[in-house]
């Protein structure tokens, strides 16, 4: 059995009270959701809080609702909520695909929207999709809230724009219309972690891509986001060379590494390949539906 | 759903459910970390980081004074003990806690014993250890290169790498057929590392009474008796004050063959702190450091004719053992049974080489359900004849069906000189490609590659080998590999049946009750097996290899017949009549002619412990025992089709059907038998796509956890189809064959093949196990990568 090293345990009933927990337990405490990319790293020892704050009964926290233009979705929702949440499918398919492809149902119970965020792994899929859907991060800290572009949020791997003492309330995704969105990914196994994945978003108006968005990960992208590649379809008309133009430049603006998941070149290649899966599927869903 | 309700008597062999699958599936099974002794203390391991380097010293003071711990034992201890190494199943030695230097990473360096498995493990943290790192050896191409590191120097005038080298077969007579065949094709190929990886890790409970001076491990076996009499023969313990106590086992597939340094350090610790002592390995201590299976770098080299009569093969091994030679099998042969890889194919001349090496990695070799390395002969020659069909462009099938050993040949003398006992295998293959729809699959086959859809069709036929084995052949360090049974039917005709063998989940409680109940006719339900507890089981060497059935389950049968001999005559005193006047009638002996007159095997018990006159040298009670020699190993047999669509895109392989049609003569429970194949076929999908255990270039285990090696999911595995046929085994006295590994044995073949069958419009004529979506899509390029190395 893999056991942590000792630690002390306090549980917040209110976001208020969490922040004046971390606050009053300071910098080795750390707040914990689902816990499944926490405990983990504490049973290797890679984790070694001295403090727990338990933040699973800020039901505040746990909502999918729409306000204005704006889908609001609290950091304490559940990987499955988000899966099966109509209301999200809605307007975005790519958080249903992405989803049912983060992990396994055991872990999809417990873990967190933010909690994903906030460990900042860098084969993370939701960031790659609240990348590509361009989001805004809404933070807690002890002097009141601020929010953040996603594409400020991540500092590098594992590390955030999160100071000691606050807490991902929220992410913001602005809703548009004629838009399509997508998630491709290729693991060894299900419940792996990616070998690449690509997740888009794209609008089109009046014939024209007016807004894309690109998001990957698990291939050292700054900010999880193909910025290159984005900004080559705005303006045209979609079609093959501009998918493909598109998911050549995102190969060859990131930076895998090799591991035991696979080379540089094959994960280089498979964000080409996904890319172009998942900008046509986006632009397929991004067409009125015909009744 | 199967029915398992077509044995309405409940007496023999059928489709019963399993006994003990009541407690299972309440969560109420008793295994080793469910075991707590009053003033029980925990013992935790503290490993080496790194793979090779020289130990300077050990500073055991802190740990010492945490409040909670108990002692701290190291290599030096052990040293004063003589235990800091002991000997391992292949002529050598291993390190119980590393004295000199590591050799592995991973290895056992010091042992905390505490009140409790947290402070057992926060003291660890509290050891300082100086090492000096050393470079290591991780490529075992590399091994015995001049400038390689010398592993073994604790081996007096080691200069090198080197274990062994061995061969089988006759080389001159193969080198002849080379010469005279129109084809030969050569294939390198890896049968990667991988790990058994049970549910349950590996652990022990010992507790050494200080006054009766018995000691007692509770022990994550497959084997206890064997690890009984290891433990006096080696540590000078009385064997009659020992007992190996093994309870329910959560998986074993090899990996708890062998006595680990955990389990000889509880014991230590208990002698040490005069309290029992629990010890159990966590994920990656489990995957890192315990016994390992595979690790062969193959060259096959296959000669034919040009229409395709296979002449002979030849395979050249270098086999990575690891940092000691603790390879679990007969003594005699140090590449297990390997030297059966002419397979099923009828051939003039076959010869194995087989060249052992160290290298800087966990030592083990023989596990993960592969009968003494059948697997890697069945995948060595399975790949080979699909290479062959390549060269020759013939369909895979066809070049088998023209090779396989015909009905008539059998018994069987191969090449390497395994006498195989019975098998129809041109049935088998027919019926698993008429199963499969085998012509319609090529069809389709020939329409998607048309549309440039990637879809292959891969096929294996092994023979098993399994058994183990025949006294006059095999021993395990000078223990004979004959097992004891003994039946016992109490007074009012229920039964008992005390075994040496030890099940891990393959439903021994149900199968070896059906074995006496086919044999004496007592229903399954009125008989209790008892196992896995030397105090109250014979001598036996265990369960590995599928020899439960063939070596113990033919004691059990053994045993059973005497029982119903011994009823006969005590019902002759009963129905006063003489015994050759009487007939079994399964559960009753009756008198020829005259049906009402006779006696049930509970009314002959009953009487057998009553006073009733007993003939001439019968004495009372009514049971009896066997331990069973075997004359000959078993060989199943099975033909397996795999169907596979590969993502051209992303290398990503998705298998859609397999067709598994399995030979293991009689089933004593053919839900049990489907059952035990299910679970070989997932390994083999495993094995085959995703399981390796790579290191990087320091020698660090890339395969440590199960987010790095990964197992297959019943998502990755198709609804298995299942065929059989019924060959008995002419030498055991039920027919019986034994299965437990003849799906893991034959399945990674049929992966491959079909992987690379798919491939075949790329040109790809090879890529090694495991076959990822990255390799997958680098053999596409013809760059496929060496997957026992980190990639690079
Ligand atoms: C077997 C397995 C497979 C997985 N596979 C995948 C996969 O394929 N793809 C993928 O993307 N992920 C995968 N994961 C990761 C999983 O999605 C995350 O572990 C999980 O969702 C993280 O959320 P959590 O609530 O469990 O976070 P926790 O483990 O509780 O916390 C993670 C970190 O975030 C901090 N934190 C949590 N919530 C907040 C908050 N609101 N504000 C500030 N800080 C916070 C914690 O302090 C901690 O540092 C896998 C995990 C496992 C165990």
């Amino acid at each position: 059995m893999q056991v942590p090293a000792p630690f002390d345990y306090k549980r917040a009933s209110t976001l208020a009270e969490a922040i004046a927990l971390l606050r009053e337990c300071g910098p080795d405490s750390r707040v914990i959701a689902g816990g499944h990319s926490l405990l983990p790293m504490m049973k290797l020892r890679l984790a070694r809080p001295e403090v727990l704050i338990d933040i699973n009964h800020l039901s505040e926290l746990d909502y999918i609702k729409v306000d204005g233009n704006t889908l609001k979705i609290g950091a304490m929702v559940r990987h499955v909520t988000l899966q099966k949440s109509h209301l999200a499918a809605e307007y975005y398919p790519i958080f249903a695909e992405a989803e049912e492809q983060i992990a396994d149902p055991l872990v999809r119970n417990r873990g967190t929207v933010g909690g994903s965020l906030c460990q900042a792994d860098p084969a993370e899929d939701l960031s790659a999709v609240f990348s590509a859907l361009k989001a805004d991060i809404l933070i807690a800290g002890s002097y009141g809230t601020r929010k953040l572009p996603i594409s400020e949020f991540h500092t590098g791997p594992y590390t955030t724009a999160l100071n000691p003492d606050e807490i991902l309330t929220e992410i913001d995704v602005p809703l548009r219309s004629n838009t399509g969105s997508a998630y491709e990914k290729v693991e060894r196994r299900v419940g792996d972690w990616a070998i690449a994945a690509v997740g888009t978003m794209v609008r089109v108006d009046d014939g024209l891509i007016s807004e894309a968005g690109i998001g990957l990960t698990a291939v050292r992208a700054d900010h999880f986001r193909a910025k290159e590649a984005e900004d080559s379809l705005l303006g045209r008309s979609p079609s093959t060379e501009a998918i493909a133009e598109a998911a050549s430049l995102a190969a060859r603006h990131c930076n895998p590494f090799a591991d035991q998941r696979g080379p540089e070149d094959y994960k280089r290649h498979l964000v080409e390949e996904l890319a172009k899966r998942a900008l046509s599927r986006a632009l397929n869903r991004s067409l009125p539906e015909v009744h | 759903m199967t029915d398992v309700k077509d044995k309405p008597d409940g007496v023999g062999f059928g489709r019963v459910t399993r006994k003990e699958d009541a407690r299972f599936v309440r969560g109420k099974g008793n295994y080793v970390d469910d075991i707590v002794l009053p003033g029980m203390l925990y013992g935790a391991v503290l490993r080496s980081p790194y793979a090779h380097a020289k130990i300077i010293s050990i500073d055991t003071s802190e740990a010492e004074k945490h409040p909670k711990v108990k002692a701290v034992i190291t290599g030096a201890l052990l040293e004063t003990l003589n235990l800091a190494w002991i000997p391992s199943l292949s002529h050598d030695v291993i390190a119980v806690l590393a004295t000199d230097k590591v050799r592995y990473q991973g290895q056992e360096v010091a042992f905390v014993v505490a009140e409790d498995r947290y402070s057992a493990r926060d003291a660890l943290e509290l050891i300082e250890v100086d090492y000096e790192v050393l470079p290591a050896v991780v490529d075992a191409k590399r091994a015995l290169e001049p400038d390689a590191a010398i592993i073994r120097d604790d081996i007096e005038n080691k200069k090198d790498n080197y274990i062994f080298d061995w061969g089988s077969g006759d080389e001159q007579a193969t080198e002849a057929v080379f010469k005279k065949a129109d084809v030969i094709v050569e294939q390198d190929m890896l049968y990667p590392r991988v790990h058994p990886a049970p549910m349950e890790t590996c652990g022990s409970v010992a507790d050494m009474d200080p006054i009766s001076g018995k000691l007692t491990i509770y022990c994550t076996t497959q084997a206890p008796h064997a690890h009984r009499t290891l433990y006096a023969l080696v540590a000078g313990l009385p064997e009659h004050k020992l007992r190996v106590y093994s309870p329910d086992i959560g998986g074993g597939f090899g990996n708890k063959v062998g006595i680990y340094p955990g389990y000889v350090l509880s014991v230590v610790g208990s002698i040490v702190t005069k309290r029992p002592v629990k010890w159990v390995e966590d994920r990656s201590e489990n995957l890192m450091s315990t016994s390992f299976a595979r690790d062969y770098h193959m060259k096959g080299k296959i000669a034919a004719t040009k229409e395709g009569k296979i002449l002979g093969l030849r395979v050249d091994v270098l086999a990575d053992h690891g940092a000691f030679n603790n390879t679990a099998q007969p003594t005699k042969f140090p590449a297990g049974f390997f030297h059966v890889f002419s397979g099923s194919y009828d051939m003039e001349a076959a010869y194995c080489a087989v060249k052992g090496v160290y290298t800087n990695k966990a030592p083990g070799g023989v596990a993960y359900a592969c009968s003494f390395r059948v697997t890697e002969a069945v995948y060595a020659v399975e790949r080979m004849v699909d290479r062959l069909a390549l060269e020759l462009d013939m369909d895979p099938a066809e070049l088998r069906m023209k090779n396989l050993l015909r009905p008539e040949q059998f018994p069987y003398t191969s090449p390497t000189g395994w006498e195989y006992d019975s098998g129809e295998y041109p049935r088998a293959l027919r019926l698993a490609m008429d199963i499969a729809g085998y012509e319609d699959l090529r069809k389709e086959q020939a329409e998607k590659r048309a549309n440039g859809e990637l879809m292959g069709i891969g096929l294996s036929f092994f023979t098993e080998t399994v058994g183990a084995g025949p006294k006059k052949h095999m021993d395990i360090l000078g223990l004979g590999m004959a097992d004891g049974c003994e039946v016992r039917v109490h007074p009012t005709g229920k039964a008992v049946v005390r075994l040496s063998v030890q099940t891990q989940g393959q439903g021994h409680e149900t199968t070896f009750a059906q074995i006496v109940s086919e044999v004496t006719g007592i229903p399954t339900a009125d008989i209790e097996v008892v196992h896995g507890d030397t105090d109250n089981t014979p001598f036996g060497l265990g369960t590995y290899g599928s020899r439960s059935t063939p070596v113990s389950g033919a004691a059990a049968a053994v045993a059973s017949k005497r029982i119903v001999e011994k009823a006969r005559l005590i019902a002759s005193a009963m129905l006063e009549c003489a015994p050759e006047d009487l007939e079994w009638n399964l559960g009753r002996w009756q008198v020829k002619g005259d049906p009402s007159a006779g006696k049930t095997i509970a009314e002959i018990a009953l009487a057998a412990h009553a006073s009733l006159e007993l003939p001439d040298g019968i004495e009372g009670h009514l049971d009896a025992s066997c331990v069973y020699d075997p004359p000959n190993l078993t060989f199943p047999f099975g033909a397996y089709i795999c169907v596979v669509d590969v993502d051209r895109g992303t290398g990503k392989v998705k298998v859609r059907r397999f067709i598994a049609v399995d030979d293991c003569g009689p089933r004593i429970n053919p839900m049990i038998v489907e059952g035990q194949v299910h679970g070989g076929l997932a390994d083999g999908v495993g094995m085959a796509l995703m399981e390796s255990i790579a290191f990087d270039e320091d020698g660090n285990c890339l395969g440590g956890s199960f987010m790095d090696y990964l197992l297959p999911t019943s998502l990755e595995c198709p609804s298995w189809e299942t065929g059989e046929t019924v060959t008995p085994s002419p030498h055991h006295p039920l027919g019986l064959k034994g299965v437990g590994e003849s799906a893991t044995v034959g399945s990674p073949p049929a992966v491959v093949n079909a992987v690379l069958d798919a491939l075949k419009p790329f040109g790809v004529k090879h890529a090694d196990m495991p076959l990822t979506p990255a390799q997958v899509w680098r053999a596409m390029q013809g760059r496929p990568m060496r997957t026992d190395l980190a990639i690079k």
